[in-house]
């Protein structure tokens, strides 16, 4: 498989993990061994380092995998550039995954506050990864202010429901000048499979290998998922018609 | 127009009729909708559904899990005091009871506050009683911002307050608030509540409105079981739920709904609750209110807390004391209620794992909250 590269930095996996709902650090690690993933997503707000019962980055060799802090909880442009700050204090590296969820409930991100928030990471220097919703127009803005990808949401975070805006995201993946994530709602290998086949740069999953009953076996299934969905998109996919046309044509004998 | 309003369009016996009538098809409905609707929940909430109890906890568990993930998240109370001028007859701090009374001072709250962060705890409730003069706003606010160095989340269980005062909570580093309406149900709010401040059930309703419009970042509902009819009680529940869900679409919403437990003055529950029914109320509100936190407080034994887990509990307190400056000391005489889970928080930290939830001790952080000038 081709390397994804997100602002000049390569990428052998194109499955992202995020880190959050599992029932332990160690479901955790296996998801992200299973997955293959090089790009691991982690809640600034559940970060704790002084605690030692709260050891989640303690499991996270930042050795193999970028380490993606993420602004989930941040309700607006404010609170989300504080945070990254906080991260890059902290001594992360100056990637963020900028998340603007002002609604607690469904957790779709606020496209103003989000575009107010790249604006002013970009320009002090940060990688930044925003979660939007799949708005093309929005896609275009960010990408204008300097974004290293857009990440759609499939559908709404935690629901499983799979690629529920094919047409928007169709739309930002045609007019993209960065790579393109496809994040939030993939519930099986199959969703995160489409994705790909779609011409998504890489996916995120969170919720379907934390509520797995095995974790690390759904990681490597969305691991062949993603691979399978890319390899499909480079080997170039036959259109879908609505009427049966056969492989060898009826007429073909005419000649032209 | 405030929920006082919208409640005032409902006759409580009317709606317990109604709940009463619904039939096995209506549960059958609710039980294939994705989103209730208020005739759903009524029949969730109804005798009908007791024969469905596993299909609806089978659901819940199912919500919960896409939503919260393998999680329960700890938090642990702090009383600064139990100095009350009210008489709520179910509870151990009213006037009338003759109990030792104290207010914690500053240092004593920070003791109570590091004992809480050894053991590990990042979200705290703080509580009071109501008894203005003694324990005010300024207090409350002082006491806030001595312990938030240990804490990455602090949210409050006092007396209803104004806005400008929620307001006032903010700045000091508050973000949650938890205020129960102990009934719904105005008549019997009135019996309960003979004398005091807290006598004014519309001013008491209205509270989480001031507290969403102040900006507080979560607001937890509740009522207590064993006062009113309890399907009445959580149909209000749920509508209130939504209500604030809607109107302060910012502000995370929790519910929680306590069963009584023994407390200074021998009242006796009026509606006793089985545990069949707590099960039935607390899959009937999830499958209402998926988003919604679910709090399950030390008031309920061991056993039926490990029990009520997966059923869509999101938050529990561990290793609670209920008196002032009871994790420094033991005086179980000034408590406000008895506990009946008295396990230490990495007992209930490591029987989560047992049972496959990863307990979650920081999920907030309080850079959310410090204002631009900082």
């Amino acid at each position: 498989m081709d390397d994804l590269i997100i602002a000049g930095r390569s990428f052998k996996s194109r499955l992202m993990v995020g880190t959050g709902k599992f029932s332990s650090n160690e479901a955790m690690v296996a998801a992200m061994e299973g997955s293959g993933s090089e790009i691991v997503t982690v809640a600034l707000r559940r970060v704790d380092i002084d605690n030692p019962q709260d050891s989640l980055l303690h499991h996270i060799n930042s050795e193999r995998y970028l380490l993606l802090p993420n602004t989930s909880g941040a309700r607006d442009a404010e609170e989300a550039v504080r945070l990254a700050r906080l991260a890059r204090a902290a001594g992360c590296e100056p990637w963020i995954k900028l998340e603007v969820t002002p609604d607690p409930y469904y957790l779709l991100p606020d496209p103003i506050e989000t575009l107010k928030a790249a604006e002013i990471l970009v320009k002090e220097g940060f990688i930044v990864l925003p979660y939007i919703n799949a708005d093309p127009v929005l896609a275009k803005h960010l990408q204008e202010v300097g974004t290293a990808t857009v990440m759609p949401l499939g559908s709404p975070i935690g629901t499983n429901k799979g690629i529920r805006n094919r047409d928007n995201i169709a739309i930002i993946i045609e007019q993209a000048i960065v790579p393109v994530v496809v994040d939030a709602g993939l519930g099986a290998p199959s969703h995160a499979a489409e994705a790909m086949e779609m011409g998504a740069d890489a996916v995120l999953v969170n919720t379907a290998l934390a509520v797995a009953r095995d974790p690390g076996a759904m990681a490597a299934a969305f691991k062949k998922g993603v691979e399978a969905g890319r390899e499909a998109y480079l080997a170039g996919l036959g259109k879908q018609q609505d009427k049966a046309e056969a492989s060898s044509p009826l007429t073909g004998f005419l000649g032209k | 127009m405030s929920f006082y309003d919208v409640i005032q369009k409902y006759d409580p016996q009317q709606v317990v009729a109604e709940i009463e009538a619904m039939t096995a098809t209506d549960v059958q409905r609710a039980l294939a909708a994705e989103q209730l609707d208020n005739h759903d929940y009524m029949a969730l909430l109804s005798p009908a559904a007791e024969d469905f109890l596993e299909e609806m906890a089978q659901k819940a568990n199912a919500i919960t899990l896409r939503r919260f993930g393998r999680t329960i998240q700890l938090y642990a109370p702090i009383y600064l005091s139990n100095e009350c001028h009210n008489s709520c007859r179910y509870c151990g701090f009213s006037v009338h009871n003759p109990i030792p009374r104290r207010t914690l001072n500053l240092d004593e709250i920070e003791q109570e506050a590091r004992i809480l962060h050894d053991q590990g705890f990042r979200h705290i409730l703080l509580l009071t009683g109501e008894a203005p003069g003694k324990v005010g706003n300024d207090f409350i606010a002082a006491a806030a911002e001595r312990i938030r160095p240990f804490f990455s989340s602090i949210s409050i269980e006092v007396y209803p307050m104004e806005t400008d005062g929620y307001k006032e909570m903010v700045a000091a580093g508050i973000d949650g608030l938890t205020i129960y309406q102990e009934t719904y149900d105005p008549v019997l709010y009135s019996e309960l509540h003979p004398s005091g401040r807290k006598r004014d059930y519309r001013f008491r309703l209205e509270t989480p409105e001031r507290g969403g419009a102040a900006g507080l970042r979560r607001i937890g509902i509740g009522f207590l079981l064993g006062l009113g009819d309890f399907r009445s009680e959580a149909f209000f529940a749920g509508l209130h739920g939504r209500y604030l869900a809607h109107h302060y679409w910012r502000t995370l919403l929790s519910v929680s709904f306590p069963r009584l437990r023994p407390a200074e003055g021998g009242f006796q529950p009026l509606h006793p609750v089985s545990d069949r029914k707590f099960v039935q109320l607390m899959c009937a509100m999830r499958l209402l209110l998926h988003d919604a936190g679910l709090v399950l407080s030390t008031r309920e034994n061991a056993e039926l807390r490990d029990n009520l887990l997966p059923l869509g509990i999101t938050q529990m307190s561990a290793g609670s004391c209920t008196a002032p400056g009871g994790y420094a000391e033991d005086n179980s005489a000034s408590e406000q209620f008895a506990i009946d889970d008295d396990r230490t928080p990495a007992e209930i930290a490591e029987l989560l794992r047992a049972r496959g939830y990863d307990p979650v001790w920081k999920d907030w952080d309080e850079a959310f909250l410090q204002s631009s000038s900082e």
